[in-house]
């Protein structure tokens, strides 16, 4: 296995955690709806609750989802990071006032009161926003220059270089970064409501949720497929594979779907599986178990997207304001001996899925609901 | 010609240590405090006692607090490698983002997924899986602490890699090495071992308070009997450990022993100091003044922490600028040490060897490359030096490094006499009537985060300006942002972690006046 497999083994694992951290983003989606579907105090208790016991699986899939893409690709984490600098400290003060925010919301002394953390919880649900727009710039580019040449130079030695003074902030003026951006929040909100309707026997959360599930589903399609046709029909970045130049190209992710047909079998048993989960669970009223069609249809979608994004010579960081500064998945990667070492590493991956799953369902094993939530058993 | 404006890289400094040292307020006691629960948990297990439970649901709420904070604080760690220190991430990354790909594959999941189980099985699992999840929640935590000490050791002494010239970047070539290295098994050790005296001083001071305020006595005597022989066990570790930790540091950052001892002139059958008053006159290492108002020493302490010999010598901060001591290295030859000049000067031909190298590939030149690449290699253990613009740069905050490091050993040496007198008192059921012993056991707490605290400061102070040890100072590792923007966000988290420090401390000052009774 050489080096190349390697790169494509650690693209996939990044496009995966990043798969599985779009999917618990119904944690998210289910914060930003604890006003819409929460009427009174022990309804928002409720909602709170029952993602309360899974926020931090995604907080947990965001940091391990930077740390792999450190340890494989770490060109980009100084790049983007240290480049789109606003950006992303926007996105991590969103998931700093989350960490504290079930833990603290009820408890007496907590100094800025129930309400305010429960804005934290709707503030950081809002702002996945972002981290759909960061991803977009995956397809649209960004403005940087790379030259590693500059490290020999005494009084500027920075490597990676943002061209524009916003460091990050112009992402949010492209229309295509916010469409995808729309999308991921209006798909977190359809995960928030199935995951409501699955977790808590409650008739008014439950007729809420559904009445909203078509409202926001509505949305997401809107916002996601206007993305998907302009991206797939629109100028790409692609790489020659021998001199490893970078030049646009003209509908390059749609050519990538068509010449990795594994990559669109996948994407279409997604998306089909995203909108089963949706219309059985609109279509039977008994039916709760939506969250795991369009789960996992959500896992599949996202995955076949970012390896869109970087397999096929495709630069997966592409920079408009000097095209050979873009990032591909063999000039920002790590060696090979680290990736071989992580490699190894990763086959832990399976079995951390496994008891994460044991745990889940030791949990979830029966549903939220008000008797619980009176009860003395511990809860946020 | 662009240059790096030298404020960003304070701010840059500031914001770390900011950030670092308030995540530091909440780590130990997840550490230590998670132990005692899962001791108490077993307790528990084993004998069917309700009263365990009880007591262990206790302590199990003011540690779901404080996790809390704890986690917040930490995530924008992780991210400020990418984030402040770009060039540091490409630098070094090849190495230094395994472990944290690994703490969270294999310890951040576990802690995440475990301590679920821990607050809301109660009634949903067994007995043992319940057990289980609580064990597994601090191993977890446990585990990480680990693999980013794996990662800050690494910093301290880079082992276990070599320089790509054509990536220009460090690359791994022995995990092992990075993974075993002794000065990443001291440093884990050591910082976990005195996170437990945290927990421990923590589990004490409210108990204490419970017994002063002669409230759940039962409660409070048992979580100290369990606390004080925890905390004097982690205490004796830690101490061991440190002197291991000290040992290295004399081998592989000398400057940063030198700051910790206030040590400016080099000498045989060196002192090590108990206590020390620095003369606030002394500004620079070069100006002849005498650093000292005041000292009381060991003779030939130091000499033996530092070489395990009695007699041997150890190079003071003047030595190591100025050079040309004797020093047998491991491997037993006599070599004369350099002086900075020299090191910057060889610095400087490193980085030109990698810059002529990068122009004669560009230009097709294979034969010149090959003559500038063996500059490159020659040079390359002073690589960093090539960064230095005064030899002054190279020595750390003497000042700061030298009391934070007598601070930590002091309190740490009182914790081993405090913890066997709470424990003894506790077991003669004599300390709730000790009003003194309870008030010193209040003054625990602070103590045991002032101690932890210092050790990092001596860590991580004592070592600059280097970000990686003669490979990479701080100058070199830092993005190119205005310092502006970070200034903002430097004051952004100093908010924001101030409110949530305050009202932690709040939320737990509530829970414990509560009590057991009012879980909830």
């Amino acid at each position: 296995m050489d080096y190349s497999f390697y790169q494509h083994y650690w693209w996939f694992l990044i496009s995966l955690l990043g798969a599985l951290l779009v999917f618990l983003t119904f944690v998210q989606g289910g914060q930003s709806l604890i006003y819409q579907i929460g009427k009174s105090d022990l309804e928002r208790t409720m909602l709170i609750n029952t993602i309360g016991r899974k926020w931090e699986f995604t907080f947990t899939t965001l940091v391990t989802f930077g740390g792999a893409f450190f340890a494989s690709f770490p060109l980009f984490y100084s790049t983007s990071f240290g480049g789109a600098y606003w950006a992303w400290m926007a996105l991590l003060f969103c998931f700093i006032i989350q960490a504290v925010s079930y833990e603290f919301r009820s408890k007496k002394g907590n100094l800025l009161g129930k309400k305010t953390f429960d804005i934290f919880l709707f503030i950081n649900g809002v702002g996945i926003l972002l981290l759909g727009v960061v991803v977009a710039t995956m397809f649209t580019g960004s403005e940087f220059v790379v030259n590693k040449a500059n490290l020999t130079n005494i009084e500027m030695p920075v490597i990676s270089t943002w061209s524009n003074s916003l460091h990050g902030l112009e992402a949010l003026l492209n229309v295509r970064n916010l469409l995808l951006g729309l999308g991921v929040l209006f798909l977190a909100r359809v995960l928030g409501e199935l995951y409501f309707i699955q977790t808590i026997n409650d008739d008014n959360i439950q007729a809420r949720s559904r009445k909203l599930l078509v409202f926001d589903t509505a949305l997401f399609l809107v916002f996601f497929l206007s993305f998907l046709i302009w991206t797939l029909v629109a100028k790409g970045y692609a790489v020659d594979p021998e001199t490893q130049v970078v030049s646009m190209e003209n509908a390059k992710y749609l050519h990538n779907l068509l010449q990795m047909p594994v990559v669109a079998v996948v994407f279409l048993l997604g998306v089909v599986s995203v909108l089963f989960g949706i219309i059985w669970t609109l279509l039977k009223p008994k039916f709760i178990q939506g969250i795991w069609f369009t789960g996992i249809g959500t896992v599949a979608t996202v995955l076949a997207l970012l390896l869109l994004a970087g397999w096929n010579n495709t630069a997966y960081y592409p920079s408009n304001t000097d095209l050979q500064s873009s990032l591909t998945i063999s000039n920002s990667s790590s060696s090979l001996f680290t990736l071989q070492v992580m490699s190894i590493v990763s086959l832990l991956i399976p079995f951390v899925l496994w008891y994460i799953y044991k745990a889940w369902k030791a949990i979830n094993g029966k549903q939220i609901d008000a008797d619980e939530m009176n009860g003395n058993d511990m809860k946020y | 010609m662009e240059t790096l404006d030298l404020t960003l890289v304070d701010w840059s400094r500031a914001q770390f240590a900011l950030t670092a040292i308030y995540h530091w307020l909440f780590v130990p006691l997840t550490l230590g405090l998670g132990v005692i629960i899962s001791v108490m948990e077993t307790y528990y297990y084993k004998t069917g006692d309700e009263e365990w439970k009880r007591i262990t649901k206790f302590w199990m709420k003011l540690f779901g607090i404080n996790f809390a904070v704890g986690v917040a604080t930490g995530i924008i760690l992780e991210f400020e490698f990418g984030t402040n220190w770009s060039n540091y991430s490409w630098f070094v990354g090849d190495i230094f983002g395994a472990p944290l790909a690994i703490e969270g594959i294999m310890a951040f999941f576990m802690e995440s997924t475990f301590i679920a189980v821990m607050f809301f099985g109660w009634n949903k699992v067994s007995k043992k899986f319940h057990l289980a999840a609580t064990w597994l929640t601090v191993i977890g935590a446990t585990i990480s602490a680990l693999w980013i000490l794996v990662a800050n050791a690494w910093m301290q002494f880079p082992d276990g890699m070599h320089f790509n010239p054509d990536t220009v970047r460090n690359e791994m070539a022995d995990f092992w090495a990075v993974l075993f290295s002794p000065v990443a098994m001291y440093k884990f050790f050591h910082t976990v071992t005195s996170s437990w005296i945290v927990g421990s001083a923590f589990v004490i001071a409210v108990s204490a308070w419970f017994l002063l305020k002669k409230r759940e006595l039962n409660l409070a005597k048992r979580s100290i009997r369990i606390a004080a022989l925890f905390g004097l066990l982690g205490t004796l570790l830690t101490a061991f450990t440190g002197d291991g930790s000290a040992w290295q540091v004399a081998q592989k950052q000398p400057m940063k022993l030198a700051a910790m001892e206030g040590m400016y002139q080099g000498q045989q059958k060196a002192g090590l100091i108990i206590v020390g008053v620095l003369n606030p006159s002394k500004k620079t290492y070069d100006d002849g003044i005498d650093p000292f108002l005041f000292n009381i020493k060991v003779p030939g302490l130091l000499s033996l922490m530092a070489n395990r010999k009695l007699d041997s010598y150890v190079p003071g901060v003047n030595d190591l600028i100025d050079g040309g001591y004797p020093l047998v290295t491991k491997q037993g030859d006599s070599l004369i040490t350099l002086s900075a000049e020299q090191k910057m000067e060889k610095g400087k031909l490193a980085v030109q060897g990698l810059k002529e190298y990068k122009l004669a590939k560009t230009a097709g030149n294979d034969s010149l490359a090959k003559v500038y690449l063996a500059q490159l290699e020659e040079n390359f253990p002073y690589f960093g030096y090539g960064y230095i613009k005064e030899k002054k740069e190279l020595v750390p905050n003497v000042p700061l490094t030298f009391y934070t490091f007598h601070l930590m050993v002091m309190i740490g040496m009182y914790f081993i006499l405090f913890f066997i007198l709470a424990w003894y008192m506790n077991k003669k059921n004599t300390l709730h009537s000790q009003k003194w012993m309870l008030g010193l056991s209040m003054l625990g707490l602070p103590l045991a985060y002032i101690s932890s605290e210092c050790g990092w400061i001596v860590a991580e102070v004592g070592r600059q300006p280097w970000v990686i040890q003669d490979i990479m100072p701080v100058n070199m590792a830092v993005s190119q942002i205005s310092a502006g923007s970070v200034m903002t966000t430097f004051i952004l988290f100093a908010v924001l972690f101030t409110v949530l420090l305050v009202s932690e401390v709040s939320i737990m000052i509530k829970q414990i006046k509560k009590g057991p009774e009012g879980l909830n």
